[in-house]
């Protein structure tokens, strides 16, 4: 469906790639860890490779949680768009396809502190 | 000597007849098309205006009398409550939490209806239909500033209420309301109707008025409970309005049905979003509690919204897409909002605190099958990190839904330890949801809500996320607007003032 309107509607995105300085917005999440209330919103040149997007931002974001020194980066399960999918660490975030407000996210099933209390 | 009158004074059915009906006009030199250009492109069909039903026959000069009474009342409670030091008598400086939210995003709202209500009042071709859209007009830019003078009495002595304008327009919060007045404001006269007269109005207002309300007179806050009831009188005849809105729709046109139930779907969703912050103000930011929101939503959304459907339900409505959704939600959406309010904290013109153990203790009454085995075992790791001195404060920010514009921060409907992760990509570009009920809203008018100003991308866009600058811009002050209750500047002036007040030393 579209927009009823009186003549033609043409919207104007407003949150493209060009209007965030050369730099993107990443998405990322933490599966079954909702100390943190929502996906994180991360900032990142695509130069940037994947390990020091990991252990950069990400590791210092997650330290709160009990089990946020505990993890190992190499078990840990990937999606991105909610699908299984394998990063290479060494490349950039363009050339591992996370693009402009793609959301990855992790899993680390053997984690559980702060899962639900039976 | 009195002057002998000649006439009988009208009677009351004449006089609504000759102050609404008779003010209207047959245009003689320009068609209705060219001046009511507005009231077809939504596809909603009206054979006769003249069925329009007015569900309270209030005539202009009836309005202003009873408004004016409520006017006099209301500024002689205000002025008492300067007086006397009001600000003194509530419960605890946590409350005032729960007026800035108000302050921040509800009134302004207020406001936006009453452009919308001159608007609509202007694109309508029936007479009657103009007349109650001009007094619910009035009467929405009386709340605004009704509920501003209430509060500005707080602003003299507490932070937070301040700059509540910049904060409706420029915090990640508040911009809950302020899409949904935007994209009411910028729909057609019909879906205006649905969006405030049924959504804000009748799934809202009962919703809003029970905590806030009767939470202020728990709480002591006499001026608040004043500018309520002289609210409260005029949104039971805005209700009526919207819900006659529909009903003449749904009588006018077999083909209005899909498109009027398109908009409560629509509209229905949108308004359960906003309720969002009110279910935090309910379950954690009274200070003494009203009801639970849980307790809240079985009368006013289960009963009272259960029972409008079954009489919609003749015309062949049926209950909104998003109801069961919402039902499953309900055990969760306060704590949810409220954890993420508080590790966001230093980006807020409120405070937040960590619950106590009664409070805690009330909670898990009140959601047994809930919090005790979702949320108690996050505030207590949380509890702990401020006791060891290392307050949580989630510096990731937040990705955040492109519809209802809220941090992402609900759960699968059946799953509440699993993130909802709604995307889709339109034109080529990805876009993010809290649930399907907001990926339905989007999906269906996309070219509307890419163009949403989403407050934390902007962050980044406009001010490379520099959060020193983001808090100027916003008019929040660090350290005195925002953080944590415990050990704030509201905190501190609270109990000094009041050990003042109700002792000799």
């Amino acid at each position: 469906m579209t927009v009823a309107a009186t003549k033609e509607y043409v919207g104007v995105a407003r949150d493209r790639v060009e209007n965030f300085n050369g730099k993107q917005l990443v998405y990322a999440s933490w599966d079954h860890h909702l100390l943190f209330a929502a996906p994180f919103l991360l900032y990142a040149a695509p130069q940037m490779s994947f390990r020091e997007l990991v252990e950069g931002p990400l590791t210092a974001l997650v330290q709160p949680d009990p089990d946020g020194a505990a993890i190992d980066w190499t078990q840990v399960e990937w999606l991105k768009s909610n699908q299984p999918w394998t990063p290479d660490f060494e490349r950039s975030l363009a050339d591992n396809g996370i693009g402009h407000k793609d959301q990855i996210r992790f899993r680390t099933p053997n984690l559980t502190t702060l899962a639900v209390a039976a | 000597m009195d002057m002998k009158a000649t006439k009988k004074k009208l009677g009351l059915k004449e006089k609504y007849r000759v102050m609404t009906r008779d003010l209207g006009w047959e245009p003689g030199y320009r068609t209705k098309d060219e001046i009511f250009p507005y009231a077809t492109y939504e596809g909603i069909k009206v054979h006769d205006w003249d069925k329009w039903e007015d569900p309270f026959r209030l005539t202009m000069d009836a309005y202003w009398k009873y408004q004016a009474e409520k006017e006099r009342k209301f500024y002689a409670i205000i002025d008492a409550h300067a007086q006397n030091n009001g600000h003194l008598n509530i419960t605890d400086g946590r409350y005032l939490s729960a007026l800035k939210v108000f302050l921040q995003a509800i009134s302004p709202g207020e406001y936006a209806a009453h452009k919308g209500f001159s608007r609509v009042g202007r694109e309508f071709p029936g007479v009657g239909t103009q007349v109650a859209c001009q007094m619910q007009a009035i009467d929405e830019i009386r709340h605004a500033q009704t509920q501003i003078h209430a509060l500005s009495n707080y602003n003299k002595y507490y932070n937070g209420f301040h700059a509540f304008a910049d904060a409706r327009d420029r915090m990640w919060y508040n911009t809950v309301a302020r899409s949904f007045f935007d994209d009411a404001m910028s729909a057609g006269p019909f879906e205006f109707m649905i969006a405030i007269g049924f959504s804000f109005e009748y799934v809202l207002t009962n919703l809003l008025f029970v905590p806030f309300m009767s939470g202020a007179a728990y709480n002591g806050d006499m001026a608040t409970v004043t500018f309520g009831f002289s609210a409260q009188s005029d949104e039971a005849r805005h209700m009526t309005l919207g819900l006659e809105c529909i009903k003449f729709m749904l009588e006018q046109d077999p083909d209005n049905l899909p498109i009027v139930q398109g908009w409560l779907d629509k509209w229905f969703w949108r308004g359960f979003r906003v309720l969002g912050l009110v279910s935090t103000m309910m379950d954690y930011m009274l200070p003494k509690r009203v009801m639970s929101w849980r307790e809240a939503w079985e009368i006013y959304g289960v009963e009272n919204g259960g029972a409008l459907f079954k009489d919609l339900a003749r015309y062949g409505i049926r209950p909104p897409k998003g109801w069961d959704d919402a039902e499953k939600a309900i055990d969760h959406m306060s704590h949810q909002l409220m954890l993420g309010l508080y590790q966001w904290s230093f980006g807020t013109s409120f405070h937040s605190w960590i619950p106590s153990d009664e409070d805690m203790a009330w909670l898990s009454a009140k959601y047994p099958t809930t919090f005790d085995k979702y949320y108690r075992p996050r505030w207590k790791h949380i509890r702990k990190l401020a006791a060891e001195g290392k307050q949580f404060k989630n510096v990731g920010l937040a990705k955040l839904c492109q519809t209802c514009q809220l941090p992402v921060v609900f759960t699968e409907p059946d799953d509440p330890t699993m993130s909802c992760h709604r995307e889709t990509s339109y034109k080529g570009e990805k876009y993010h949801f809290c649930s399907d009920g907001c990926q339905h809203v989007f999906e269906n008018e996309p070219e509307k809500y890419i163009q949403a100003w989403l407050p934390m991308p902007a962050l980044f866009a406009e001010l490379e996320g520099d959060i020193g600058n983001w808090m100027d811009w916003v008019s929040l002050r660090d350290g005195q607007d925002n953080g944590d209750y415990v050990g704030s500047v509201d905190q501190r002036n609270f109990e000094q003032w009041r050990g003042l007040a109700t002792s000799n030393s």
